[in-house]
């Protein structure tokens, strides 16, 4: 549903998107890179379960959320794009997770 | 820290504890307000929630390479030179930090002696103090409820513009632009030019509005958006098919976006699509000075409620100055110089100018201002979206998309007795997701008006509360536990349950 312009294209990043391998540019947001690889969908929601994908880009429609290295809720669309890093679409509402005090 | 810059290692943990001024959103308004401030050696820091400067109009401006001035046209280039500018001015900046909250400081009761800005970034909260503190946080898509515009596959106009601007992403497969507004065309031919395949550009502009914006169609000679705008219409025409007076859209498919079907000259029509972008203009960001107690009233030509600032874009709240598409939709040209104005303003609070200096300096952006300004009431009044795409006529048409709010619900809960926006939040959940009402809100004020036949100014909107952005209670947790602190989450937590209800009966 994107296509990259030849001319943009920077170092390659690679990560995962619900466990398959994901080749994104340097600076891609995570949600860039999603739809860059053909992803329209990255979450269900948790009212109906219905599938969402990025709708505004620009972190006020909340329509992005994934889950990202364990994380949940997520702005896909406001979180650069890591080497490694682990990204899930969040089906539908945040687990309540124990997560280790800091 | 030198130049500005605070890399994204140390994060907001080095920042100090109080600043003069603290300006929010890096967009031309809070740029130039930084680089004024910073320019009459005010302490000043920057909060932006992206990663480089330039807000959403000058989106990754600083790392763009000259095929993107060619791609996006000169002024989009504009950008360059006013985040240059703020990155040499010596005032700090915070990118990719929230801010979710602003509480007054008082040293007397009743006397106003700064604000204390609730910022995050990195799974961190901090709580920071500032004499002044500047909004600018712009604009963003008038919400643009048909039916299955909550589908994968739909997205804003917007949002495909800054997915060209920062990751040079360029829409495949059969794309349809849909809506109305100076932006529209400006896309279409972005996306054209940058090798896109757009089947078609479904005009929903109203036959009715070029009657009334002729009336200010004198101002509208005049100013530099005619000539900008009869070029870019040529050249989509010459290379799309154009379909105007639509006069309803709908988005259709299972899981995604399969087909379009709109209605123009009473006949039904379909195209298949995998790719929707709508826009229907772009209304104020009015979450941060809703939240902060600002005054805002309903304007009717922008068809939206904007915040109350004085000359010098000083809000009702003291020590609160709002500039740039915040206030009310002027564009980037404008913003740029109401965020420098705002910085004479906030520095002559601060005693940094004597106010003849900040007169002076003052007069000539004021003229500069004007005249950016002329024609906009002829595309206010061109532009303005029908009303058919603003309150659905179709029951079914999800509203609120986080909660997934339909229109019949809202109309049932006024007949239920839900007054007002407030109110019926509690009957609906609509409006209370992690949106907080961007998506909805003005849907809901004019759908409640529409249903009680009143007006949008006599049913107000949302009574938003902080955090404006969601923020993990371990990030509350882990902040110092000032007063300030305890008042954001104790006394809010008690004001949910009271005002609303004193809201609502207002309202009746």
């Amino acid at each position: 549903m994107f296509r990259r312009l030849s001319d943009r294209a920077s170092g390659e990043i690679t990560f995962t998107f619900d466990g398959r391998p994901i080749t994104a540019s340097a600076g891609d947001s995570v949600a860039a890179a999603l739809l860059a690889a053909g992803v329209r969908a990255c979450r269900t929601t948790p009212v109906s379960g219905s599938p969402r994908g990025p709708y505004c880009m620009m972190g006020v429609c909340f329509e992005c959320l994934v889950r990202i290295d364990g994380v949940d809720n997520r702005q896909g669309c406001l979180v650069i794009v890591q080497e490694g890093m682990r990204v899930e679409s969040q089906r539908g509402s945040a687990a309540l997770m124990a997560e280790p005090a800091q | 820290m030198t130049g500005g810059t605070l890399s994204r290692e140390q994060g907001i943990a080095d920042l100090v504890d109080d600043y003069d001024v603290i300006v929010v959103g890096a967009g031309p308004a809070g740029l130039s307000a930084a680089t004024t401030l910073a320019g009459t050696k005010a302490r000043t820091l920057l909060i932006d929630e992206n990663q480089t400067p330039g807000g959403q109009i000058y989106r990754a401006i600083t790392l763009a390479q000259p095929v993107d001035r060619q791609r996006m046209g000169e002024d989009y280039w504009r950008g360059r030179s006013i985040a240059e500018e703020f990155l040499r001015s010596g005032a700090e900046y915070a990118p990719a930090t929230t801010a979710w909250s602003i509480q007054p400081l008082q040293d007397d009761p009743g006397r106003t002696a700064g604000h204390e800005v609730g910022l995050s970034s990195s799974g961190m909260a901090r709580l920071i103090r500032a004499k002044q503190v500047v909004l600018a946080t712009g604009a963003l898509e008038r919400p643009f409820p048909i039916p299955g515009w909550t589908l994968p596959g739909v997205m804003t106009a917007g949002a495909a513009q800054i997915a060209l601007k920062t990751s040079g992403l360029v829409p495949s497969g059969k794309v349809v632009i849909a809506g109305t507004g100076p932006l529209l065309y400006l896309l279409a031919a972005q996306l054209i030019d940058a090798g896109a395949m757009v089947s078609a550009v479904l005009d929903t502009t109203p036959r009715e509005n070029w009657h009334r914006a002729f009336r200010h169609a004198p101002g509208f000679l005049v100013s530099p958006y005619l000539a900008k705008g009869l070029k870019l219409l040529k050249s989509v025409q010459r290379r799309t098919r154009v379909i105007r007076w639509v006069s309803t859209l709908a988005a259709e498919g299972e899981g995604g976006l399969r087909e379009i079907v709109w209605m123009t000259g009473g006949r039904e029509q379909r195209m298949p699509a995998d790719l929707l972008l709508l826009h229907q203009g772009v209304v104020p960001n009015v979450n941060f000075s809703n939240a902060a107690g600002c005054d805002h009233y309903w304007d009717e030509a922008q068809l939206t409620f904007r915040p109350q600032v004085d000359e010098w874009y000083a809000s009702s709240v003291a020590g609160l100055s709002l500039a740039g598409d915040g206030v009310g939709i002027r564009g980037a040209e404008a913003a740029a110089i109401q965020g420098r104005i705002a910085g004479l303003g906030c520095a002559s609070q601060l005693g940094l100018i004597a106010p003849v200096e900040r007169d002076r300096l003052a007069d000539p952006l004021r003229r500069s201002l004007a005249r950016a300004m002329r024609g906009r009431r002829f595309l206010d009044e061109l532009y303005r979206p029908a009303k058919a795409f603003r309150v659905p006529q179709d029951q079914d048409t999800t509203v609120c998309r986080c909660e997934e709010i339909s229109a019949g619900q809202i109309r049932a809960s006024v007949n239920a007795g839900a007054g007002g926006p407030n109110q019926m939040k509690v009957f609906l959940r609509c409006g209370m997701g992690p949106c907080q009402g961007r998506l909805c809100g003005l849907t809901v004020t004019e759908l409640i008006a529409d249903e009680r036949g009143t007006h949008p100014s006599e049913i107000g909107y949302y009574r938003l509360r902080f955090p404006i952005k969601p923020l993990k209670l371990r990030e509350l947790a882990a902040l110092p536990q000032t007063d300030t602190a305890k008042v954001a989450v104790l006394a809010d937590l008690a004001d949910t349950h009271h005002s609303t209800d004193l809201v609502e009966r207002k309202s009746q």
